[in-house]
């Protein structure tokens, strides 16, 4: 479980976090939503520890973050799997190598063992013919794939995930969605998505924060976020016209 | 008030390059890499401009000793001091701050911009130790390729001197041999290893702390390149004043 305590992060004059408080839960994927240039980014930022907020705290399993020596904070840091926007693999390694990678730099496992567990966690993502391929050689979604493969072979405890879809095509979106969803219940780890795209907030939210001008404006499950009357939260999610006919069924029925 | 805060923030980062380093074992195969990266793969280009260099400082010697009265044995060592002393290790380095410097800016800049950086924190891996240290320990090898850009240099000298027609090759080894300072060549070993530094850490801070996409990859690039020749020069001077002045 990770407690968000009023955290503030300016950039200069630019105060991007106005403090936000939040629980992200165990075994439950978590979705920050909202506009470009909302905070969403820095928020998750924050809770990955690549930057510090000057006000507030993040708890980690009871653990302070900011209060952790820096030894531990590096411990914590090896329980977190992160899957960032353009995946972020390492370009001069195969994909074995990508996902072998944390296991060769914080585990003391032999060779064999190494390559059992990345044989194991590809299987798990599907991709199991794609060891010896390089990044470059593998398109997009299997990327992402890769990126999710890496992010759990270290069994960790919490995955963040900035922005799983972009650039995917709306099929596979939905796999990378639900292999996200399955995985985050597998392994009861605590997943918080960054994400503009409404399908994800439908196909595999159960608890959704909406951000607006680095503050929180709204927070609540998918049923609940088609009965609220924030104005700010529909003109978010009704943006588009598929939305807005599904919202105008929602009325038509509990009417 | 830029440059101090830029001055400071190299500082910063070149003490964090030390801290909490990667296991061994990966760090090997990384050192390894560089070095076959940044030394070996600039050797081709080290021995084609060393030989050409002293070619040239050879027949620029002859052709400007007219008077009958100076030995031609001045030619081999005029190439000598001017190959040892300054063109293998200061103008070959500044080559180096082109070849290697745009390498390493680029590579870690692109690093930088594909979050691939962000990744190696996030993991709990010292980025600047897993990425530049490795660079540091490979250009201790530098000196190696300058001593070969010396008796390339050299070697072009008696090339261009011998078969242009201007001396002889006797005269030309006499000159070679002609009052040697032995000291000479730690000098040039002290800069050189003082300037592998340099190639080594200014491109990377230029690549770690860049913003922005693929064009401020290539602007952090060429600025990389000006600061480290910008560097060498200066250091250049405060060596020699320091070790021979």
């Amino acid at each position: 479980m990770i407690e968000v305590n009023d955290i503030h992060k300016s950039f200069g004059d630019a105060h991007v976090l106005k403090g936000i408080s939040t629980v992200f839960e165990n075994g439950k994927t978590n979705l920050i939503i909202g506009q470009s240039g909302s905070g969403k980014t820095v928020f998750l930022k924050c809770l990955l520890g690549l930057f510090y907020p000057e006000e507030g705290d993040i708890v980690y399993d009871g653990n302070s973050y900011a209060s952790l020596p820096d030894n531990e904070k590096r411990n914590l840091r090896q329980e977190i799997g992160m899957v960032f926007q353009g995946s972020a693999l390492f370009d001069s390694m195969t994909v074995a190598g990508n996902v072998m990678f944390p296991l060769e730099m914080f585990t003391k496992q032999s060779k064999s063992e190494m390559t059992d567990r990345v044989d194991a966690v590809l299987k798990r993502v599907n991709l199991i013919d794609a060891h010896h391929k390089f990044p470059s050689e593998i398109s997009g979604g299997m990327q992402k794939r890769v990126a999710i493969a890496r992010a759990i072979v270290m069994n960790p405890k919490y995955l963040f995930c900035d922005e799983p879809n972009s650039g995917l095509d709306p099929k596979t979106a939905i796999l990378i969605d639900n292999l996200i969803k399955e995985i985050t219940e597998e392994y009861d780890i605590t997943t918080v998505i960054n994400t503009h795209d409404m399908n994800s907030v439908m196909q595999i939210g159960e608890k959704i924060l909406f951000l607006k001008d680095g503050l929180k404006e709204w927070e609540g499950t998918k049923n609940e976020i088609f009965k609220t009357d924030n104005k700010s939260v529909t003109d978010f999610v009704y943006s588009s016209d598929l939305f807005k006919k599904v919202r105008q069924m929602y009325i038509e029925e509990r009417n | 008030m830029n440059y101090l805060a830029s001055i400071g923030s190299y500082a910063t980062m070149v003490r964090e390059v030390f801290k909490k380093p990667t296991k061994w074992r990966i760090m090997k195969s990384l050192i390894l890499k560089e070095i076959d990266e940044l030394i070996y793969g600039s050797l081709g280009i080290i021995i084609f401009i060393s030989f050409f260099i002293g070619a040239v400082v050879a027949i620029q010697t002859a052709l400007n000793l007219t008077n009958p009265l100076i030995p031609r044995n001045l030619i081999g060592f005029a190439t000598r001091q001017s190959v040892i002393l300054e063109f293998a290790p200061t103008f070959v380095s500044v080559i180096m701050a082109g070849k290697v410097g745009s390498y390493i800016t680029s590579s870690i800049g692109t690093m930088r911009v594909t979050e691939q950086i962000d990744a190696l924190e996030v993991m709990g891996v010292n980025s600047l130790n897993y990425l530049v240290f490795p660079k540091i320990i490979a250009m201790l090898f530098y000196p190696f390729a300058i001593a070969i850009s010396m008796y390339v240099g050299i070697f072009g000298g008696w090339f261009a001197g011998v078969f242009g027609g201007f001396l002889t090759s006797a005269n030309f080894v006499e000159g070679l041999q002609m009052d040697f300072v032995p000291f000479h060549i730690g000098y040039a070993f002290i800069k050189t290893l003082i300037f592998a530094f340099a190639i080594a850490t200014i491109p990377s801070y230029h690549g770690y702390y860049m913003k922005g996409g693929a064009l401020e990859v290539g602007k952090a690039s060429t600025t990389s390149f000006v600061w480290t020749s910008v560097v060498i020069i200066i250091l250049n001077y405060l060596l020699t004043q320091l070790l021979l002045g």
